[in-house]
């Protein structure tokens, strides 16, 4: 695959929402490249037939019981624990910016 | 037939739309956690740490919530995806605590299915239409965001934060603002009748993302552009109105239409891009790690299906059957607990189309003025059949049900109480008859001689003064033939 | 006595039934200990009161005869796991001053078997590292000292480095750990303790700041393999509220330890020999070989084809999961909130995480972030998840001939600090011998066997078949009995 440039780092960086000086996506150009050059070797392996792991240990998917509160780790009804490293709480709500749609 | 057609400058254009129906499912508790889903509780109470998306907090999926999919994409004969997965769909909101959206891309639940929309010449469709549903996957809801609370701050509530929804797809099949109105109507119908969601478009139960594009009738699929979150049925056939002109406008001025996510304004009634959400997503979509590949069993199946009830093209079939007339059939099955009390009549022993004009004449009628919907209704399925009976076997005439009817809604009590009560049984008596025939007859001595002058048509009015005198109650072929008989 | 920092768990539990001793003391010794290593950095929150008061609880019971597993055992817990109250920071600045309301299901269980905490453990941060040099409260210095005079500070190990060094250095008997791609074994041999990664699912990850979901397993990290497999087994268990959880009972793993291999096979792969590989590595590994052998076992060499590809696969999926496990890392709910003059909610995302995450963060959210791209998906997470399905093939079938598998935990002996930071690339290839066994999902324990030409301690590996910690744990025994290791780093903190 293609190495990728500067401008893609910053795509990246957007994308995950990092804000990133230039010096930044300098630095991160090469090593970005070095390591995804080393992947790259994956492209070796003969995968024909081969499904993509799902489970690493056979096991399938456990439902839960359609029941409110049941346990209060799971539970709702605990505002203040839900706000209590908030950084800006405001009357029950989280502050953030505002936001324009 | 007449097609759907927006006259431009320089032609005809036909309107291709495509619809994703949200619709909340019916659960006591969340998608992956335990917390309450009920609407309208105060900010951020109805939610678990795991909706808050918390350190290590990890989700594990509700039974009920896979249920009522699965009942779902079964009453639209869809197929049932017996191995399904759930991926993230990552972007960064305010209102999406966890960074991602837990939904289905590779492996939905539910695959191809489809829905029947009904002829309705008035509403301009001309006839019955399959309309093909691609998919429904679920996936959790997002949080809400207020913004006219605070100067510079928006605020967060968490409640709606991992409420389920089912996603149902439909493929582009629909040709005008009509046809997607009653796929709308239709769906949320079944999703009522199943119920695996309330249909309560108002508490945003239900929202459509309208996907609306434009081109020359038999040309191929022209871009579309995605308008979100409508919530009535009549915005989205505004929408398809307004977005289609605006399409056809933009292309005839030399313009192209540029694929986008536009929102809609009901107190402009216009849609506008999306700005919040332009620049360009990647949602790197891949399965949650934090769950296993979701594998439905043949007893999960069989309790799905067999806790189906029966549908409303089921129900419609039925009714026409009885001999109840297409326009009472619709009438009748569009609303699930009119459906039901309708059944419950005919359980009674009520005929089923008398019942059905009475239903959809006398009772909708009398709850439109009440101001009541039919789950409210003051006469009991029951208390009705008593009374169609009374009409079917003679005892009182349709004009005196309507009375007791009206005596019914009052006092609630059983119609043959009150015909007793109200001495409004009919008579055959001819003697009683015969006599009030006299009086008549004496009180109008020249209209008898117009009438033997050959002026046939004052029969009727012999008729009409005969049952005056008997307040109503005499049997009406009876009257006729007495008069036959006096008026020789 | 001997002194009661240098008990272990066992005795520790032992001499509290017996009385020799009371839960107090051996709170107050190791309180102590602790107090006076600040130099090697090994905790980030120290929390002598919450030692003392199990320690109390733990008397109280022993004198109404209500005694718990591990009753008077203080222990350390990896800042990695959710406690109540107490601040859990996964070593990062995002999460500085975070204090949960909730505590994870595995700390849980460890207190309701009597133990106490001692303190919170520095990591790398967000366990993403292999020398502990990442944690945004600075880095874990190994107790450890290479035998050549000079004093170089060298790597614990990583991520559970704090885990590690405190272990060694004999601040706590036992601690948690996080493996995710070695982070509990590689660790243990750098600082010449024990550790061992059950299978995955066996802990549950409830309230444990994810990583790399499919692969992040907790395991005890301790002195010897029996401390392991008493802290295991309080560790272990099935929880309702991971859907990956096992719903398995948890033996009784102690209980069952035997060194005697005889019957059993222990498959030596191949593709393990290294080129221009550290000979004392090679030369430890041989000695593993005849200690297993005289144990009883039959040794046969096996093959595992895939393994050069584990490295890389692994390095697109972990990242690729990591970039969206802590995506929920953005200002709003809790943790650190950037807001620059005038910034939109976007820009205060962008600011938050910038300054939030340390650079080996960044990285790997970066790479995660580019491998699920439009247009790279499938090239990259797809290919990497199908070659993991040959990795994990190549074991079964590898367990068709031998019930355990013997190989070097690490391609090296510690490295000073600041020797591999450089380069990302040559510091993941310390996890080549780890990272296997965390892809299939395998049991998989670190024992100390040798000290090297530098006098720096060496550990071997063992992994079994999934569920079969059992396995493990006996021939990790029959190592410790057979290689004697008893030596220690010389207190100079
Ligand atoms: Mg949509
Ligand atoms: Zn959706």
């Amino acid at each position: 695959m293609m190495a990728i440039d500067q401008a893609t780092v910053r795509k990246i960086a957007s994308l995950a929402r990092i804000a990133i000086s230039d010096a930044e996506a300098a630095a991160m150009e090469g090593e970005l490249n070095g390591i995804l050059g080393w992947v790259e070797q994956l492209g070796e392996v003969d995968v024909t037939g081969v499904e993509p792991m799902t489970a690493v240990i056979p096991n399938t998917l456990r439902l839960r019981d359609d029941v409110v509160d049941a346990d209060p780790l799971t539970g709702g009804n605990r505002r203040d624990d839900i706000l209590a490293n908030a950084p800006a709480p405001q009357h029950g709500f989280f502050g953030v910016p505002k936001v324009i749609e | 037939m007449t097609e759907y057609r927006i006259k431009g400058e320089t032609g005809e254009w036909e309107v291709v739309i495509g619809l994703e129906v949200h619709a909340q499912v019916t659960s006591n508790a969340k998608l992956f956690s335990g917390a309450a889903t009920a609407f309208g509780a105060e900010p951020n109470t109805q939610v678990s740490l795991v909706d808050a998306a918390m350190p290590g907090m990890l989700p594990v999926p509700n039974r009920e919530c896979i249920r009522q999919a699965v009942r779902t994409g079964m009453a639209i004969e869809a197929e049932i995806n017996t191995w399904s997965r759930f991926d993230r769909k990552n972007y960064f909101y305010a209102d999406l605590p966890q960074g991602y959206q837990i939904s289905q891309l590779y492996h939905p639940l539910v695959g191809e299915g489809s829905l029947m929309i009904e002829a309705d010449e008035k509403a301009g469709l001309p006839e019955a239409k399959r309309i093909g549903i691609e998919r429904i996957h679920v996936e959790q809801d997002a949080g809400k965001l207020m913004h006219d609370q605070h100067p510079t701050m928006s605020y967060v509530d968490l409640n709606r934060s991992g409420v389920a929804l089912m996603e149902i797809v439909s493929r582009p099949d629909m040709r005008s603002p009509a046809e997607a109105g009653a796929y709308v109507r239709k769906l949320r119908s079944i999703l009522r009748y199943v119920g695996s969601c309330d249909g309560n478009m108002e508490e945003g139960s239900m929202r459509a993302d309208v996907n609306v594009s434009v081109r020359r009738p038999g040309d191929e699929f022209g871009t579309r552009t995605e308008t979100k979150n409508v919530n009535s049925v009549r915005f989205v056939m505004a929408v398809i109105e307004g977005e289609a002109k605006r399409q056809v406008e933009l292309i005839e001025s030399g313009g192209t239409v540029v694929q986008e996510t536009r929102l809609y304004d009901p107190d402009r009634n216009e849609t506008r891009s999306m700005r919040s959400k332009e620049d360009a997503h990647d949602y790197r979509y891949f399965p949650d790690p934090d769950l296993l590949p979701l594998i439905l069993d043949d007893a999960f199946l069989a309790e799905c299906r067999e806790s189906l009830p029966e549908l409303p093209d089921a129900k419609r079939a039925r009714y026409l059957a009885a001999g109840i007339s297409p326009y009472n059939a619709d009438v009748l099955t569009a609303e699930v607990e009119a459906a039901r009390w309708f059944d419950a009549l005919l359980e009674a022993g009520a005929k089923p189309v008398a019942a059905a004009n009475w239903v959809t004449s006398e009772l909708f009628g009398a709850l439109n003025r009440l101001g009541k919907d039919i789950s409210e209704s003051p006469v009991s399925p029951a208390q009705a059949a008593e009374l169609l009976g009374l009409v079917a076997d003679g005892t009182i005439s349709g004009t005196i049900a309507k009375q007791v009817f009206e005596k019914m809604l009052e006092s609630g009590d059983g119609a043959a109480a009150i015909v007793d009560r109200e001495g409004l049984k009919q008579t055959s008596d001819t003697g009683a008859i015969e006599a009030e025939i006299a009086k008549v007859l004496a009180a109008n001595a020249d209209k008898v001689e117009q009438y033997k002058g050959g002026k046939e048509a004052l029969f009727g009015f012999f008729v009409g003064q005969t049952m005056k005198a008997m307040q109503g109650k005499a049997n009406p072929q009876v009257v006729n033939e007495l008069l036959k008989k006096a008026l020789g | 006595m001997t002194e009661l920092t240098n008990l272990t768990v066992a005795q520790i539990r032992d001499g509290h039934r017996a009385g020799d001793f009371s839960a107090v003391e051996v709170a107050e010794a190791f309180n102590a200990n602790v107090a006076g290593a600040k130099a090697l950095n090994a905790f980030i929150v120290e929390t002598p009161e919450l030692a003392l008061a199990a320690a109390k609880t733990a008397d109280a019971g022993r004198a109404a005869g209500a005694l718990k597993p591990l009753s008077g055992v203080p222990i350390g817990m990896k800042d990695l796991f959710a406690t109540n109250g107490v601040q859990t920071t996964a070593a990062s600045h995002m999460l500085e001053g975070f204090v949960p309301r909730y505590e994870s299901t595995v700390s849980q269980k460890l207190w309701d078997a009597g133990a106490g905490m001692l303190g919170k453990l520095n990591l790398d941060q967000f366990a993403m590292g292999s020398s502990n040099e990442t944690s945004y409260f600075g880095n874990v210095i190994s107790p450890w000292r290479r035998n050549d005079g000079g004093n170089a500070a060298l790597a614990p190990g990583g991520s559970s480095g704090g885990s590690s060094s405190a272990i060694a250095a004999r601040l706590c008997p036992a601690a948690t750990g996080t493996d995710t791609g070695g982070s509990i074994r590689q660790p243990a041999a750098f600082t010449g303790i024990s550790g061992i990664k059950p299978t995955y699912g066996r802990c549950s990850r409830w309230g444990i700041v994810a990583f790399a979901s499919s692969l992040d397993q907790a395991g005890p990290m301790a002195r010897d393999v029996r401390d392991c497999a008493i802290m295991l087994e309080n560790m272990a268990g099935f929880d309702p509220k991971d859907a990956t959880s096992l719903d398995l009972p948890v033996p009784n793993w102690e209980a069952a330890l035997s060194s005697d291999l005889k019957g059993k096979t222990v498959g030596i792969p191949k593709e393990y020999r290294l080129e221009g590989i550290d000979p004392d590595i090679d030369a430890m590994w041989d000695a593993g070989i005849a200690m297993l052998k005289d144990a009883g076992a039959e040794v046969v060499e096996i093959s595992l084809p895939h393994t050069k590809y584990a490295l890389p696969a692994y390095y697109i999926i972990a990242p690729a999961e990591a970039s969206s496990n802590l995506a929920r890392y953005d200002g709003v709910r809790y943790g650190l909130r950037d807001l620059p003059q005038g910034a939109g909610l976007q820009d205060m995302y962008a600011a938050t995480r910038a300054d939030g995450f340390g650079p080996e963060v960044k990285r790997r959210i970066m790479i995660g972030t580019y491998v699920l791209s439009a247009g790279f998906y499938d090239a990259y997470y797809t290919q990497a998840q199908k070659v993991r399905t040959l990795i994990a093939r190549d074991f079964e079938q590898a367990f068709a001939s031998c019930d355990v598998i013997l190989a070097p935990t690490a391609p090296s002996a510690a490295f000073g600090l600041g020797e591999k930071t450089a380069d990302p690339l040559a510091m993941y290839l310390n996890d080549v011998f780890a990272v296997p066994a965390s892809l299939a999902g395998l049991p998989a324990m670190s024992v100390p066997a040798a000290l090297n030409r530098e006098g720096l301690p060496l550990g071997l590996q063992i992994i079994g078949k999934a569920f079969d910690e059992q396995g493990v744990l006996n021939a990790g025994l029959a190592i410790e009995e057979r290689a004697g290791f008893t030596a220690r780093a010389e207190k100079w903190w």
